[in-house]
């Protein structure tokens, strides 16, 4: 079925509007499904993605080259009628609807079910070909609930006055989330953020996240950071960066804090357990949700998934995507 | 069970030892007894609970959920308690990460110490169903008899006594005089009574270690030279009425060597080595390869007894009725010891000889021409050193046999456990037969650095050829360098060998394989 859609090592491509999904090598024509890097590459022609989406590749690649398309707006290249429906990813995260011969593919691109202040939940769209990830496709990984993680992070930092917190999270979506998350249950003190972490949380602020009070962490000397939540991406954790915080606990916002020995591996000593991505439970009530004829896996823990879709009567099969999974994106 | 939990969890996150004493202290002040004595025997490693074998949770959790699902899942997470705490289906209207507070640590040991074999898989599924992750994770680890959180049990005993400002060398005094839930302990921190009296009972000494030898020579007049027998080092302690051996962590292991506890019947203190004796070598100490089949055996076989010999190669005598010798020279300790030999069952005890040897090139000389299976190197005991526990400088030296070394292909390798779980860091690796084929020679998972170990991950997932469950086969072309202690002739493997303490010496990325090491040329090595 769908003969018109064409899964590549490279990406996803839709022969009759000529244009690749989230490819990984540069195309004339790109649909972007989110920001991050390993969905949305530098160098295509043009792009089409959601106003944010723009944004963030503008920020990242200085290219913004593109056409924006609201949720909901439909748009239509070579007879094919392609919507994007919010994918409550990231910021401007998108699911790809796409509508030809009768036939519906929804390609997911990355995307979870839980609430998250800082982006429009995810929409469930009845189909005929589902595409999803699978990056937690393994019942192992059930995270946990959001505010219980927020709650551990606070009672850390609150019984270590003379200490501080840092929390490694992605740049793009993580960090603001759990900024956004920290502001909801009433932490307004100033939080520090790493260089790498400023520009995108403007982007946030201008697309109008309240992130409240944020300061950078440059140039602070040690004793003001006491008693302080520090934000940095996951890779500053054990870097020499890190050297110069007041005595830091380390603690690391990612759905693969879920597994002991992975957190030990990065030398986390307050593992949180926040995901943008699915987990078990979301991605196989998500395939139930929707019930598309033929479910396709594009990264992640596939087999676990494809076996899972096979046992409950449902068509599935994986697609080797080469680049995907950034792990930090956990 | 939620505070012995996040005890655990806390355990396994904290990198500063300080961190983890500060954690235990933290818990022995605040938990209530007897929940606090059952987390300190278990943190010591005092409770042998042993509920339920690990292949029972295997099929408990399989036949709750998808068989491949779990498969899959044990496979990358690389723990089995782990895998099914975090896979545990609870019941539909039990919130999944939710510990209901209804099980106390205590409940849940009784529960453990008094189930039946057969009914534990139902007694455990039963209470998991109350736990969190962090708490299933915890009753898992009970269960099966080791909590693995990567503390010793003198670290743990270094947390009580900082939370009661005890010191800890008086608390291991005492210990053995005391058994869980450690009410008297407990009682006697708290001021509530006075100090348990150990005396009477047969307790732990420390055990003397030695230091790595790396002068080029010591003066042979001030040192005296033993073999050091590659057995393990164990402690006879006597009271006349009853003897206990232990290990060289303090662990009691006269169940696994019972004959050697009944045979000996005095009232003193020695320290020797565990030997078993070899049909190959004419009676004489066999290798470690057979005493290897007597470890780690809570109960023994009559038949396990006899095809293992155990026998004990007497180093030291430290107490010898009321006497406590430890503040003597040793050459005093060693006339008394050679006094007291001749007393013991001569079929399970004697004497390790003093090697004798007129200066230092002489002994290294003797020390080359040894190919006894069972000698590991030469000890070097400062001849008027008491007996002191840990390792003092100068006291005592461990100059051990060269390693061998042999360069062997890559053929297989598998992820590994704890700290590397994910990463593919247990090489199964294999020399030429005269055929051109490769011959699995033996397993190594250590020796790397962790760069060395992110390079080596990186070669088996690029160079994966086949997969069998958590094992994959590899491109035959990387040549490991191997050092082991030596190696011996085995009936279990194809090559007909097994290698004693294998280790990767060196990636030899410069090797062309074809130029490894052949199973004929190893075979030499044998003795």
């Amino acid at each position: 079925m769908a003969h018109w859609i064409e899964p590549h090592p490279t990406g996803i491509y839709v022969r009759p509007a000529d244009a690749w999904i989230d490819p990984s090598l540069p195309q004339e024509r790109a649909l972007v499904t989110h920001g991050h890097a390993d969905h949305a590459r530098g160098g295509h022609g043009h792009v089409w993605a959601t106003r944010e989406t723009l944004a963030i590749m503008g920020l990242r690649y200085g290219t913004a080259s593109g056409t924006a398309v609201d949720y909901g707006e439909e748009v239509r290249l070579g007879g094919v009628r392609i919507r994007y429906v919010p994918a409550g990813h990231v910021l401007g995260s998108a699911q790809i609807l796409l509508e030809h011969a009768g036939e519906r593919v929804v390609v997911t691109g990355d995307y979870k079910r839980r609430p998250d202040p800082t982006c429009l939940p995810f929409e469930p769209v009845p189909c005929d070909i589902f595409v999803t990830e699978a990056t937690f496709g393994l019942p192992v990984f059930r995270h946990p609930d959001t505010g219980s993680e927020m709650d551990r992070l606070l009672a850390a930092l609150h019984a270590n006055p003379d200490r501080c917190v840092l929390v490694g999270a992605y740049a793009l979506g993580k960090a603001q989330r759990v900024i956004s998350e920290l502001r909801g249950r009433g932490h307004h003190d100033a939080i520090y953020i790493h260089g790498a972490l400023e520009r995108m949380c403007s982007l946030y602020q201008d697309f109008g996240v309240d992130l409240g009070e944020l300061r950078p962490a440059t140039g602070v000397a040690a004793k003001d950071m006491r008693g302080h939540i520090i934000l940095s991406p996951p890779s500053a954790l054990n870097d020499r960066w890190s050297r110069r915080l007041p005595d830091p606990i380390n603690a690391m916002a990612s759905g693969w804090m879920r597994v002991r020995q992975r957190a030990r591996q990065k030398n986390v000593e307050l593992p949180l357990v926040i995901s943008d991505h699915a987990d078990w439970d979301e991605l196989t009530d998500t395939i139930r949700e929707v019930a598309p004829t033929e479910t396709w896996i594009t990264h992640g823990r596939e087999e676990a998934l494809l076996h899972w879709c096979m046992t409950h009567q449902i068509r599935a099969r994986a697609l080797a995507l080469v680049g995907r999974e950034d792990e930090d994106e956990g | 069970m939620r505070a012995f939990s996040q005890l655990l969890d806390g355990l396994v996150y904290t990198r500063s030892r300080n961190g983890k004493l500060g954690l235990i202290a933290a818990y022995m002040r605040a938990a209530p007894d007897p929940d606090r004595g059952w987390a300190l025997a278990a943190l010591t490693g005092s409770l042998d609970l042993k509920a339920v074998k690990s292949s029972a949770i295997g099929d408990m959790i399989r036949a709750r959920t998808d068989p491949i699902l779990y498969e899959m899942s044990r496979d990358y997470v690389g723990d089995l308690a782990e895998t099914v705490a975090l896979l545990w289906p609870k019941r539909t209207d039990q919130p999944a990460e939710l510990d209901d507070g209804s099980l106390s640590l205590s409940a849940v040991i009784g529960r453990l110490q008094n189930v039946t074999r057969a009914a534990a898989p139902d007694t455990l599924a039963q209470m998991m169903d109350h736990l969190d992750s962090s708490g299933r994770f915890a009753l898992l680890k009970l269960a099966t008899g080791g909590l693995r959180v990567g503390i010793s049990a003198r670290l743990a005993k270094t947390g009580f006594a900082q939370a009661f400002d005890l010191d800890v060398d008086d608390v291991e005094q005492v210990w053995h005089a005391l058994s869980p839930p450690y009410a008297a302990l407990f009682d006697w921190a708290e001021g509530r009574s006075g100090r348990p009296d150990p005396e009477g009972t047969p307790y732990f000494r420390p055990f003397m270690l030695a230091h790595p030898l790396e002068a080029e020579s010591v003066d042979l007049t001030d040192y005296a030279a033993e073999w050091k027998w590659d057995g393990i080092r164990i402690q006879i302690v006597g009271t006349g009425s009853e003897t206990r051996l232990y290990s060289r962590a303090g662990d009691d292991i006269s169940g696994s060597f019972p004959e050697i506890a009944a045979a000996f019947t005095g009232h003193a203190v020695l320290d020797g080595e565990l030997l078993v004796k070899g049909e190959f070598q004419g009676g004489e100490a066999a290798s470690f390869n057979a005493l290897q089949q007597r470890l780690g055996r809570k109960a023994v076989t009559t038949k396990m007894m006899e095809d293992y010999p155990a026998f004990v190669r007497l180093y030291d005598l430290l107490i010898e009725g009321d006497q406590d010798l430890r503040a003597q020279p040793w050459h005093q300790r060693r006339a008394r010891l050679e006094a007291f030999v001749p007393t013991l069952d001569p079929k399970r005890f004697d004497l390790s000889q003093v090697i004798k040897a007129d200066d230092f090139a002489a002994l290294a000389d003797i020390r080359a021409g040894a190919r006894d299976a069972a000698i590991e190197g030469v000890m070097l005991k400062r001849r008027d050193s008491p007996y002191v526990a840990g390792r003092k400088a100068a006291l005592w030296y461990k100059w051990k046999r060269d390693p061998l070394t042999a360069d062997c292909v890559m053929m297989y390798a598998q992820r590994g456990h704890g700290k590397r779980s994910s990463f593919y860091s247990d090489y199964t690796f294999g020399c030429w037969t005269p055929d051109g084929e490769l011959l699995p020679v033996g397993k190594a998972y250590s020796g790397f650095t962790d760069e060395e170990l992110k390079w080596l991950d990186r070669f088996v997932r690029q160079n994966t050829v086949n997969r069998f469950g958590p094992v994959r086969e590899v491109e035959k072309t990387l040549v490991l360098e191997v050092a082991f202690d030596s190696i011996h002739d085995s009936k279990r493997h194809k090559s007909g060998l097994a290698m004693r303490f294998p280790r990767i010496a060196r990636i030899r990325k410069d090797k062309p394989a074809h130029e490894a090491d052949t199973v004929e040329g190893l075979k030499k090595l044998v003795v």
